[in-house]
């Protein structure tokens, strides 16, 4: 496994899209930094970037590098190698070559710009361990579905589907459902919901280190015990782990029986 | 001649000049209340350093000035008040008091004051107490340089750093009040002036007004407070270059005002509060060259406010710039700067030539539904916003800053 992950990670790295995926944080880093200059406001707007472009760019790089690599994955099947070593080994190095982008496009601006001096680090630092979790769990997701379709633009279609509505539909949804039991007590349901939505888990993480903690204390009990504990962030924490295990044990699952 | 000419001046000042009265352990007289007793008017009492058991130290119609030297500390022992007074021209300087037990029935304070005039009480530390100052019906007096520490633990059983009650024209000025239940608290007081105070950690308030009229207090900072400054059922308040900051929790306020009329906030600084100002009820307030900065709401505007003109205000990155319940009521806002606002200025006169909205739809939301907050800067709640901005439906479409600026206001 271990070879075919260096193997799909050298292979990522040295195409374009790695680089313009690298380019483009490390822009959008230093342009941030130099309009705010403020590195507290810039986490602010990067974790709106992160929580939307993160899952974006890790669905469709997961798919898109599934369906390119095809003939290569046909030819390895042909070879005495595990299934699994093969699918996870691309998953794998697609996975951490999309996180290394992240953490280097972003890292270096800001180390630039006096991160380690600063008190946002730890918050900061969140923010690329959240990132790493989300490109995680869509390139994850984004494998499931292109290894189970084998239709390119229908996979395509249900990866961008299934972003649009983690990414926005899932929030109407759920603050359709709050409006409509307006009447009922709605935390636990709210908080149990933010669990099911590995971007709006993501959000209330970064969220909690930045300013809704005491907003939402003045909303209910139960939000700020559970959200405003270390035992809520291991919690959360453990969710988003989750979230990344069941759809690589779903991938192991699939391929283990699949007709290729 | 000279010489004789210098003794009868020495003689006749010291003639004039008031007798001094000595207090401290080894001498003659060794406590303060005999040393009271003795006094004539417009002695001095001089209190050595040392510590003095004694409580309800009683002063009526004297005017002596109590000097103490070197912080001689008075412990009241849990029991009663430590000075009790009621008298014109006097002055409590340098001491330190402690140990002011606590009481349902009675309001003991390290200092009373009653139905006193032309006062001074400076300089003084006042530790472990229950109430600190407490003036009643009292007029003209000063308070000026004291420090005030408290050990609240909760509203009932504590009491206020400096507590007005029924008085007028008196300054508190350059006191430091930390961990009581409301550092100043004025109650049918009126004509007074607080300024250069510094209120933290207090319980409930860090200032607080009840039926209090024509007030002002300035340059003072309130910080991480209950809320820091409650002003209500008053009229006609100058509230200046104050800092609130850090008042920020569940239920933490910058400024609460409630019931209060034609008053003026000019160039306060609302940094990391919670809600940097709750209205509620007040009419024909003038908010005038304020920074808000990094609050969770700046501004919220409860119901019945009528007349209430926002101007030249810096908003800048709180999770919520205005929310709003009710209808305009000839509330204004104009001349503000939003970090969040993203027109353009195509004649470049500074002034944006798209209104700004300051009501956010979801801000609405949150107010209905409380438990929205959670989707708080989701993208599906960034679009809502965007398409009510367009074309408002649910928030009052006249709420607008017709002249939001482009850059940040420099006063």
């Amino acid at each position: 496994m271990l070879k075919i992950l260096k193997y799909s990670f050298f292979d990522l790295t040295r195409s374009s899209w790695s680089y313009v995926y690298f380019l483009f944080y490390l822009l959008l880093g230093f342009v941030l930094l130099f309009l705010n200059n403020d590195l507290s406001n810039a986490v602010i707007t990067l974790m709106n970037v992160i929580i939307m472009l993160v899952p974006l760019i890790g669905t469709i790089f997961g798919v898109m590098y599934y369906y390119n690599s095809r003939e290569f994955t046909d030819l390895l099947l042909a070879q005495p190698v595990k299934r699994s070593s093969i699918f996870l080994g691309q998953y794998f190095g697609v996975a951490l070559s999309l996180s290394l982008s992240l953490i280097l496009g972003l890292g270096i601006p800001f180390a630039a710009y006096g991160l380690f001096k600063s008190a946002v680090i730890w918050d900061f630092s969140m923010l690329l361990v959240i990132g790493i979790f989300l490109t995680l769990i869509f390139s994850a997701l984004a494998f499931n579905i292109a290894i189970s379709t084998e239709n390119k633009i229908k996979g395509f279609g249900y990866a961008i589907l299934l972003w649009l509505f983690l990414a926005v539909i899932y929030d109407g949804l759920f603050l359709l459902s709050l409006i409509y039991f307006q009447e009922y007590p709605l935390d636990k349901f709210s908080l149990i919901a933010s669990m099911f939505n590995p971007i709006d888990l993501s959000r209330i993480l970064i969220l909690l280190k930045l300013d809704i903690s005491a907003l939402l204390g003045y909303t209910g009990a139960v939000f700020k015990d559970f959200f405003g504990t270390s035992k809520g962030l291991i919690a959360s924490l453990m969710v988003l782990l989750l979230w990344v295990i069941i759809p690589i044990l779903n991938i192991a699952r699939v391929i283990r029986k699949k007709d290729f | 001649m000279g010489r004789l000419f210098f003794l009868l001046f020495t003689f006749l000042i010291f003639s004039l000049q008031a007798s001094e009265i000595k207090v401290c352990k080894n001498c003659e007289i060794s406590s303060i209340q005999q040393a009271v007793d003795l006094a004539k008017d417009g002695d001095v009492i001089r209190i050595k350093s040392g510590t003095y058991y004694e409580n309800e130290i009683t002063v009526i119609d004297k005017s002596l000035h109590i000097i103490g030297e070197n912080e001689p500390v008075i412990d009241a022992q849990f029991n009663g008040n430590a000075f009790s007074i009621r008298a014109e021209n006097f002055t409590v300087e340098g001491l330190k008091i402690i140990n002011i037990g606590t009481s349902h029935t009675s309001d003991f304070a390290a200092i009373l004051v009653s139905r006193s005039k032309n006062f001074e009480i400076k300089n003084n530390r006042l530790d472990n107490i229950f109430f600190g100052i407490l003036l009643e019906r009292s007029s003209n007096g000063k308070i000026t340089g004291n420090e005030i520490t408290g050990d609240a633990r909760d509203q009932a059983n504590s009491g206020n750093g400096i507590h007005l009650w029924n008085s007028e024209n008196i300054l508190v000025h350059n006191n430091s009040i930390i961990g009581v239940r409301d550092g100043i608290y004025l109650e049918f007081t009126s004509g007074s002036r607080l300024t250069q105070n510094f209120c933290k950690n207090n319980l409930r308030y860090g200032l607080h007004f009840m039926f209090s009229n024509n007030n002002d207090y300035l340059d003072n900072t309130f910080e991480n407070n209950g809320a820091g400054v409650a002003v209500m059922y008053s009229k006609f308040i100058k509230m200046h270059r104050n800092i609130f900051r850090k008042n920020w929790g569940s239920a933490s306020y910058g400024l609460l005002l409630k019931d209060i009329d034609d008053s003026e906030l000019k160039n306060n600084y609302f940094h990391d509060n919670t809600i940097a100002i709750s209205a509620d009820n007040t009419n024909r307030i003038l908010y005038e060259a304020n920074e808000f900065a990094d609050n969770g709401y700046a501004v919220r505007i409860r119901g019945a406010c009528y007349k209430n003109v926002f101007i030249d205000n810096n908003f800048l990155h709180n999770s919520f710039d205005v929310a709003y319940t009710g209808r305009i009521n000839e509330n204004e806002f104009t001349g503000n700067y939003w970090s969040e606002y993203t027109g353009y200025d195509l004649d470049k006169d500074g002034i944006g030539d798209v209104p700004y909205r300051p009501v956010k739809l979801f801000s609405y939301l949150v107010n209905r539904t409380p438990e929205a907050i959670i989707l708080l800067r989701s993208t599906f709640i960034h679009l809502m916003d965007f398409s009510e901005k367009v074309s408002p439906i649910f928030t009052p479409a006249e709420l607008v800053d017709d002249k939001p600026q482009m850059r940040k206001i420099v006063w």
